[in-house]
């Protein structure tokens, strides 16, 4: 049954007892056309996508733990199309059409909301290039355009913008970003994938992939085998580890992501902004918590955990941008594991084995990718080809020379 | 996390820049025929374990020392440290 406004009066009226639940928890059958291995956002998505788009029946979603209990649950909600690289900025658009019809397309509030974002500047030299991000934003169309001082003072009043050694001189605005509820997203395409069909598989997790020359048979698992025509992977996060199954070596470290939520507080950021000088981003949840986080911690680790020294750098660097964030109180703190792949972007690829694809090495914009994400994997999936947005996101991009590095610092992945 | 320094006790890890797996210090040999091929494995491709894992630390807020540290990236447990010095000439 649809969610709608008279069904929620009617259902306000009977009690609520007919809402039941979002999706069948169902066994394993023994063979599937096409697995995703990883019920996080970006799996159930690829899921929904093969089921709605492709039209492809016998779709499972493996998931090792509950649906959307990774990074999709852990993140600080952002969604944007503000990105320079040809690479790059044309799939985040697409990812951000597809957000802006998410909830009409799924049936279910993931409260995505264009609150705007807003990148400051500090300098001449700093206006200059995001004048020119701008204008690689409205190649595709995404919008964008860059705010004077003086605006920004009627927009976000509480700014440090005489900060004696970062002053901030204006930013770049895009109107269409701003935040989506992270769990509703994997919920909505969770519930979409299962009313087309697809198998929703909770507690089961790959222990291995069975391949006989060279091409991939099914996986094994805690319940078991199953076998599968073509097996997805989308596990960022745990990318190598899975990956090392069949035998492979990724372009990939895992690094722990820290995000900070502040007590509750009435209005008063209008969106998500962020610090052009240091590492930070600040939105306000419709909780009223201020959302915020910085850079990741910069060592190897899957601990969803981090250590205080970045938790000081972050806190800094807000305190440097709004001093009114010392008046809030943090409410808690938490980690993810990222996938930091060798030129900050992602890889939605074939493998050297048969019937096996990756999706993954998303470092720490995962979030704001789901949809594109989702559509492009099963494109490929489903049509052995890549989808027009994200033909870059090749394994072999590294070996060829042809990465798609926006931070431009290398193969060094603590720094993207 | 404390980092115990072969020469100078334990030392905060704010103190040092982190480079990677430990592995970045056999670099290939340039003149080999498939040198390309194992230079690409070697900038791009990590093993990336979950549990111990030897990786290289920069001493640069102390005496610019390199050394290699064995940690636990499930639990942050440092495990011991070296000069990366002494594991080169070791051959390890």
């Amino acid at each position: 049954m649809g969610f709608s406004g008279f069904r929620v009066i009617k259902e306000a009226l009977t009690g609520h007892r007919g809402w039941g639940e979002l999706w069948r928890n169902l066994e394993p059958k023994p063979e599937y056309d096409i697995i995703i291995v990883g019920g996080g956002g970006h799996g159930l998505a690829t899921a929904y996508y093969l089921a709605s788009v492709f039209k492809t029946s016998r779709v499972a979603v493996l998931e090792k733990g509950w649906l959307g209990s990774g990074n999709i649950g852990r993140n600080t909600t952002i969604i944007r199309s503000n990105y320079l690289l040809p690479g790059n900025q044309p799939f985040y658009e697409f990812s951000m059409k597809l957000w802006e019809n998410l909830e009409q397309e799924l049936n279910f509030n993931a409260m995505v909301s264009q609150r705007t974002i807003i990148n400051l500047f500090h300098s001449d030299g700093q206006r200059d290039a995001y004048r020119r991000r701008g204008n690689a934003m409205h190649l595709t169309g995404a919008g964008g355009r860059l705010l004077s001082q003086e605006e920004l003072r009627g927009i976000a009043p509480f700014l440090n913008f005489d900060n004696a050694r970062f002053p901030i001189k204006g930013g770049l605005i895009q109107e269409r970003a701003g935040t989506a509820r992270h769990d509703g997203v994997a919920w909505g395409y969770a519930r979409g994938a299962d009313r087309r069909g697809v198998d929703l598989i909770q507690n089961c997790e790959v222990t291995g992939f069975r391949i006989e020359a060279g091409k991939v048979l099914g996986v094994e698992t805690t319940r078991g085998f199953i076998g599968a025509k073509k097996v997805g992977v989308a596990v960022a996060g745990s990318s190598s580890r899975v990956m090392a199954k069949a035998g492979m070596r990724l372009p990939i470290e895992s690094h722990v992501l820290q995000a900070f939520v502040s007590e509750g507080l009435k209005p008063t950021i209008p969106g998500v902004i962020t610090f052009g000088a240091g590492h930070f981003y600040v939105s306000q949840s419709d909780k009223g918590g201020l959302v915020f986080g910085g850079d990741i911690d910069g060592y190897n680790s899957y601990a969803q955990r981090g250590n205080l020294p970045v938790v000081e750098d972050v806190i800094e660097g807000g305190m440097a941008l709004m001093p009114m964030l010392g008046r809030a109180r943090l409410l808690r703190s938490w980690g993810g594991i990222m996938d930091m792949s060798m030129d900050g972007s992602p890889i939605i690829d074939r493998t050297h084995i048969d019937g096996l694809y990756f999706n993954g090495g998303w470092c720490y914009g995962g979030f704001k990718a789901t949809p594109a994400s989702g559509y492009a994997f099963a494109h490929l999936l489903a049509t052995d080809t890549p989808h027009d947005t994200a033909t870059a996101y090749r394994f072999d991009r590294f070996a060829r020379g042809h990465v798609v590095d926006e931070k431009g610092v290398g193969a060094q992945p603590n720094l993207h | 996390m404390l980092i115990p320094h072969p020469l100078l006790g334990l030392r905060d890890a704010q103190e040092f820049t982190y480079l990677g797996d430990a592995s970045l210090m056999a670099r290939p040999d340039p003149d080999q025929p498939d040198a390309e091929a194992a230079f690409a494995d070697y900038v791009f491709l990590r093993d990336n374990p979950a549990g111990v894992h030897r990786e290289l630390w920069f001493h640069e807020q102390g005496d610019r020392s390199w050394l290699v540290v064995t940690r636990n990236t499930v639990t942050h447990e440092i495990l011991g440290a070296e000069l990366a010095t002494d594991v080169a000439r070791r051959g390890a």
